[in-house]
């Protein structure tokens, strides 16, 4: 508990306590624990003189903010018209069978959570998804299990 | 000089202030655009999208609340595009709306029903989105649900609590189809620090924020031949109540109050302001004593300034928000609440009759009254002190439900024994009038002399300032408080949960140097509570005030130390002000609560 | 790459490392002088909305106050487009030196570039190009700094006033206008609000002058354009082409030989159907023959094999999703849209109420307080007008 502490006062410390620098807050929280919780919030709302609340309605607005817990790797594959056109939902099938589970959970092991997204700005490489925050394109089934083979070795 | 600028509306041309929004200079010239989203109290929105108007040239509308006019701006507030425009808005807003009406609490005071009667929407073709979706209604709350199959996420809640009240429980979450009023995680409204001064429920156009009522649990109560019903009315009732009843704002319907108040079936038709003047005694006593101890004995451990302890919004927003200031409380508890613990203990006994059989149902203009009723603490009687909290609009309720024609009752008086009151009890009502009735006994147990104002009227209280200030100099004591000979006691008034929020922050900072603090947690002080008639304005609050000091002037008893029961309570029953019995009954302590 | 029917350019990709010597050229002319060869360019907003730059630049420059800024949107989202993303890994530096010279004119010493979360992997690098740049902007004297503010996952954001709400931590919800950013931007400030291909315009127009530019396209759509080329093509790419050009020529240069219609600027945008290929040209408002369709330069190719009931509703799907929720035109219309086209598809409500829907998107065009709710109606109207028989059976 007290380790998000830190975390917090750190981040609030480096981008500083006013207003406008609360994105960039919850942002930290968010890489280093995978998700901001309801109690890091009160911590940045402490620290920030921000009512909980606002903080909770301001984080909930945007898409890459999770207030519930994770995988390790988050997968988002788009699934907008060009990478839809492209054979998305093959991928997406492809993919909750590498992984055993269905769209939107997490595996048991916390390793993965499996998401969809809006356009991500590679259309003419579609199907594409983001694994964090790399971009992996031209996806194919095959290509998809190979890939996440390899994740599946990092620890 | 404010520049002026040329416009025309639907025709007629009119010059207005640089600044002037469309829909402000509509009203100058008596048209009336809908609207929702905007409110006189609130900072404008321009979401809801109701008053878009159409300006020549333009092919987008605009919204009226939000677009500053110029020069030469030619405004239809009424074209084919407009009414067809604003037919579509309302029906897609009832297409995410339970439009169930004839089961909603609002039934006849909603501003989206009014919208649809208004524009004839007989038919709707648009598809039922809320019997798809999942939808919370929050009743975990003693005093406030929250039914989001209600809302139209105008966001008048979350602009009141955030900016009006700084208490910030409310919020908008998510975005798309998903967006919606939340609390913090979308928990329950009791069980975040929402202080349930019910400021939202009186700023909701519809049914989505409305108070718990407990009208059936009283009629019951009423219709039980064993018990003895008691009721007490606060003095924001007796000015507000006429406005429920399609009376304007501002009549003073005491006499007929009471007389309604019989012939629903109360037995007993008492008045809070007596304990409002019992509290001023108790109140004062103790701001006498801290003030002893701080210049007598140097005794810091009940510290200056004391703050007033009876708007229980302001209560529990102090204890989540302040809880190391918590000394500087009052102990004293609310009228309301020092009434119920008299209702079971004294009363009864005056009146012979047991306890047991006694309900204690209080009339109040607030819905966090509700919660204070149900504190766990609040059960110094034996009992628990009060039973049912109505508020204002409860009783207008109830009193349509009898039959009763309200305007032709009666001037009737409330019984004896707790149903005297002075002229200090019923300016508790009024933001100031705390202070004010304070000062006007204190003062003159300090001096032997009357507060040195004219008519009593201590005009510096007074008043829709969100902060007033006041000092008055103590010269010419009696021999007992000969430590106060000079000394200039400092005042502070706030009313508005933002501006107590201003006010505390300069006393945790330690840079007040005030004596007394009076907090109202509603703008205006109760006569503007969560448990008036809706639309609460200005305007409305003009009149309301202004009765309540027309209340005070007429009333022949002006200072809360000349009540003859009170007096008589304290000889029979209590003692002394501020002695052992009042300590049981009278005062009360308070919780830390989570600052979230 | 393409056919090669309609002329490439290459202005914005050409590599022109040497950028302070464009910025030493730029600081010998008055703010005056820029402002003028910036205006007698002809550029327009390149993010879509088309606002003349140089007026923008002039409007903000005439603003009274300390503190001014320069933001350059790189929330791009729109679907089909992702040119923004190859200028700023390619050429980042032309960015920035138009990001510079506009605070220079304008009066504004920060700069942001509000990049998208889904683009956080060029961080990184950006950070490099950014901290060279600090360093030549530094020899020189000019007193200007740029930092990235990452956005994160909402397309509303792109919008320039729901952008600076999320600059300043809080929900991207636009704003209502007036005031503009040039009065009231980013804290309140005037604030130049430029797209990225618009600003690495810029940098074609201080290093060449504004002829170079306007030679280029036609009269009001001066100039070329970056165009993302997505969907049914053998040759999907990032293409830049004068404006101009008639979606003919253009289904004919990058169709694979089926082509039934062509998505102009993305879901917000129109869908060209055959038909109309000939009549319809791609550039601003102005005195373009026959139909002229604004764009961010999303171009999506669709053959005859595609479904224009599905490509309806994946739009409706996305934009029920972005919508910021705040507007009921938008929040409940894009609802209401979607649910209905499903509902006539289905044979739950008869097709006459697609013209229900498309009345409804009028009023979304004339109410919704900001760019997503009124553009809905550009592609709904598109679609349905154009492909009726698809939406019923």
């Amino acid at each position: 508990m007290d380790e998000i502490k830190t975390t917090v006062q750190n981040l609030v410390k480096k981008h500083g306590k006013s207003r406008e620098n609360l994105l960039p807050v919850l942002q930290g929280v968010a890489e280093k624990e995978r998700y901001v919780s309801e109690y890091a919030m009160t911590l940045i709302a402490e620290e920030m003189e921000i009512s909980a609340a606002d903080v909770f309605g301001t984080a909930t607005f945007y898409s890459f903010m999770d207030t519930t817990q994770r995988g390790k790797f988050i997968i988002r594959i788009c699934r907008t018209i060009s990478c839809y056109m492209k054979g998305k939902n093959q991928i997406l099938l492809a993919l909750e069978e590498a992984l055993k589970i269905k769209l939107g959970d997490t595996t048991p092991d916390k390793k993965f959570t499996l998401l969809e997204t809006n356009c991500i700005g590679w259309c003419h490489k579609a199907p594409a998804m983001l694994i964090n925050d790399e971009v992996y394109t031209e996806l194919t089934v095959e290509k998809v299990h190979s890939i996440i083979a390899e994740y599946k070795q990092l620890s | 000089m404010t520049k002026k600028i040329n416009i025309t509306i639907n025709g007629t041309e009119l010059a207005v202030d640089h600044g002037t929004t469309i829909l402000d200079a509509a009203k100058q010239l008596g048209i009336k655009i809908p609207v929702l989203c905007y409110h006189k109290d609130l900072c404008i929105a321009g979401n809801c999208r109701v008053c878009v108007v159409e300006v020549a040239g333009v092919s987008k509308l605009f919204a009226a609340c939000a677009t500053p006019v110029w020069e030469g701006m030619d405004i239809l507030t009424n074209s084919l595009m407009v009414r067809n425009s604003r037919k579509h808005i309302i029906e897609l807003l009832l297409s995410e709306h339970n439009a169930d009406c004839t089961k909603c609490y609002k039934n006849g005071n909603c501003e989206l029903q009014e919208l649809a009667a208004e524009y004839k929407i007989t038919n709707q073709d648009f598809i039922d989105l809320i019997h798809s979706h999942s939808y919370t209604i929050d009743s975990f709350s003693p005093s406030i649900i929250k039914d989001d199959s209600r809302c139209i996420r105008c966001q008048r809640c979350v602009r009141t609590c955030d900016e009006l009240q700084s208490v910030g429980a409310l919020t908008v979450a998510h975005k798309g189809d998903h967006m919606k009023i939340s609390t913090f995680f979308n928990k329950p409204i009791s069980e975040v620090v929402c202080t349930n001064c019910g400021q939202c429920v009186i700023h909701c156009p519809t049914g989505a924020l409305i108070e718990r009522n407990y009208i059936e649990e009283v009629w019951a109560a009423i219709g039980n031949p064993d018990k003895h019903v008691v009721v007490q009315t606060a003095p924001a009732v007796r000015i507000g109540l006429g406005e429920a009843l399609k009376l304007k704002p501002g009549e003073r319907v005491t006499g007929k109050m009471v007389a309604a108040l019989r012939r629903l079936g109360f037995n007993s038709v008492l008045d809070t302001d007596f304990t409002a003047d019992l509290t001023i005694l108790e109140e004062g006593t103790e701001l006498l004593h801290r003030l002893k101890s701080i210049i007598v004995e140097n005794d810091n451990k009940h510290p200056l300034p004391m703050t007033t302890s009876c708007s229980p919004g302001w209560v529990k927003f102090f204890e989540h928000i302040y809880p190391d200031l918590m000394p500087h409380m009052s102990t004293c508890k609310s009228p309301q609440q020092m009434f119920g613990a008299l209702a079971k203990t004294f009363y009864a006994r005056k009146i012979g009759v047991d306890p047991e059989k006694i309900v204690s149902v209080s009339i109040m203009p607030c819905t966090a009254k509700k919660y204070e009723a149900n504190r766990p603490e609040m059960r110094d009687s034996g009992f628990k002190d009060v039973d049912y909290v109505l508020t204002t609009r409860e009783l207008a309720i109830m009193i349509q439900q009898a039959g009763i024609e309200f305007n032709d009752l009666p001037e009737e008086r409330y019984d004896s024994i707790m149903g005297t009151s002075t002229g200090a009890g019923v300016i508790f009502g009024a933001t100031g009038g705390v202070m004010e009735a304070a000062l006007r006994t204190v003062y003159e147990i300090v001096t032997g002399r009357e507060v040195p104002f004219e008519n009593l009227n201590i005009q510096p209280v007074r008043g829709f300032d969100g902060v007033k200030e006041a000092t008055i100099k103590i010269e010419g004591t009696t021999p007992e408080y000969k430590f106060l000979e000079g000394v200039e006691v400092k005042c502070c008034v706030a009313h508005g949960l933002a501006n107590a929020r201003h006010v505390m922050d300069t006393v945790k900072s330690g840079k007040a140097d005030y004596h007394f603090i009076e907090i109202m947690a509603c703008p205006g002080g109760c006569l503007g509570g969560g448990g008036q008639p809706i639309p609460t304005t200005p305007e409305i609050r003009q009149k309301r005030i202004e009765a309540i000091y027309a209340e005070d002037s007429s009333m022949t008893l002006r200072k809360s130390h000349e009540n003859p029961e009170v007096i008589h309570l304290y000889k029979e029953f209590l003692g002394e002000p501020y002695g052992n019995l009042s300590h049981k009954l009278l005062h009360t302590e308070y919780s830390e609560r989570q600052r979230y | 790459m393409g056919k090669n029917i309609l002329k490439r350019i290459d202005l914005i990709f050409k590599e022109e490392d040497d950028f302070k010597k464009v910025l030493e050229k730029a600081l010998q002319s008055t703010n005056t002088e820029l402002i003028n060869e910036m205006i007698a360019s002809g550029l327009k907003g390149r993010g879509g909305a088309g606002f003349p730059t140089g007026l923008k630049w002039k409007l903000t420059s005439e603003a009274q106050s300390e503190t001014k800024f320069v933001i350059c949107n790189a929330d791009e989202g729109e679907p089909g487009t992702f040119k923004d993303r190859e200028i700023l890994t390619r050429v980042p530096y032309k960015v920035l030196t138009g990001m510079a010279l506009c605070g220079r004119i304008i009066g504004a010493k920060e700069g942001f570039i509000y990049l998208r979360h889904e683009y956080k992997y060029l961080v990184k690098e950006l950070n490099k190009e950014i901290d060279r740049f600090h360093a030549v902007l530094d020899e020189l004297g000019l007193d200007f700094r740029v930092k990235i503010f990452l956005g994160y996952g909402a397309y509303i954001c792109g919008e320039e006033s729901a952008l600076f709400e999320s600059m300043e931590g809080k929900r991207g919800e636009p704003r209502n206008k007036p005031p503009y950013p040039s009065d009231f931007g980013y804290l309140g400030k005037p604030t130049v609000i430029n797209n990225v291909e618009t600003l690495a315009h810029t940098f074609t127009i201080f290093q060449h002058g504004s002829s170079k530019f306007n030679e280029l396209g036609v009269k009001d759509s001066y100039g070329s354009k970056l165009f993302s080329v997505s969907g049914d093509t053998p040759t999907p790419g990032i293409y830049e082409l004068e404006l101009g050009m008639t979606v003919e020529d253009f289904a004919n240069d990058f169709g694979d030989g089926d082509t039934k219609a062509v998505q102009v600027g993305g879901a917000s945008g129109f869908c060209v159907p055959r038909k109309k290929f000939r009549e319809t040209h791609i550039g601003y408002q102005g005195k373009l023959v026959g139909i002229s369709l604004p764009t961010g330069g999303s171009m999506m190719l669709f053959n005859s094999s595609r479904s224009m009931f599905n490509l309806l509703t994946n739009y409706l799907e996305f934009f029920t999703e972005e919508s910021c929720g705040q507007c009921t035109p938008c929040r409940v219309g894009t609802q209401q849209l979607l649910e209905g086209s499903r509902a006539v598809k289905r044979g739950e409500k008869p097709a006459a109420y697609l013209d229900k829907l498309l009345a409804l998107t009028e009023t979304m065009k004339a109410t919704a307080k900001c760019g997503l709710g009124q553009s809905v109606a550009n592609s709904f109207q598109s679609i349905v007008e154009n492909f009726r028989e698809e939406m019923i059976y």
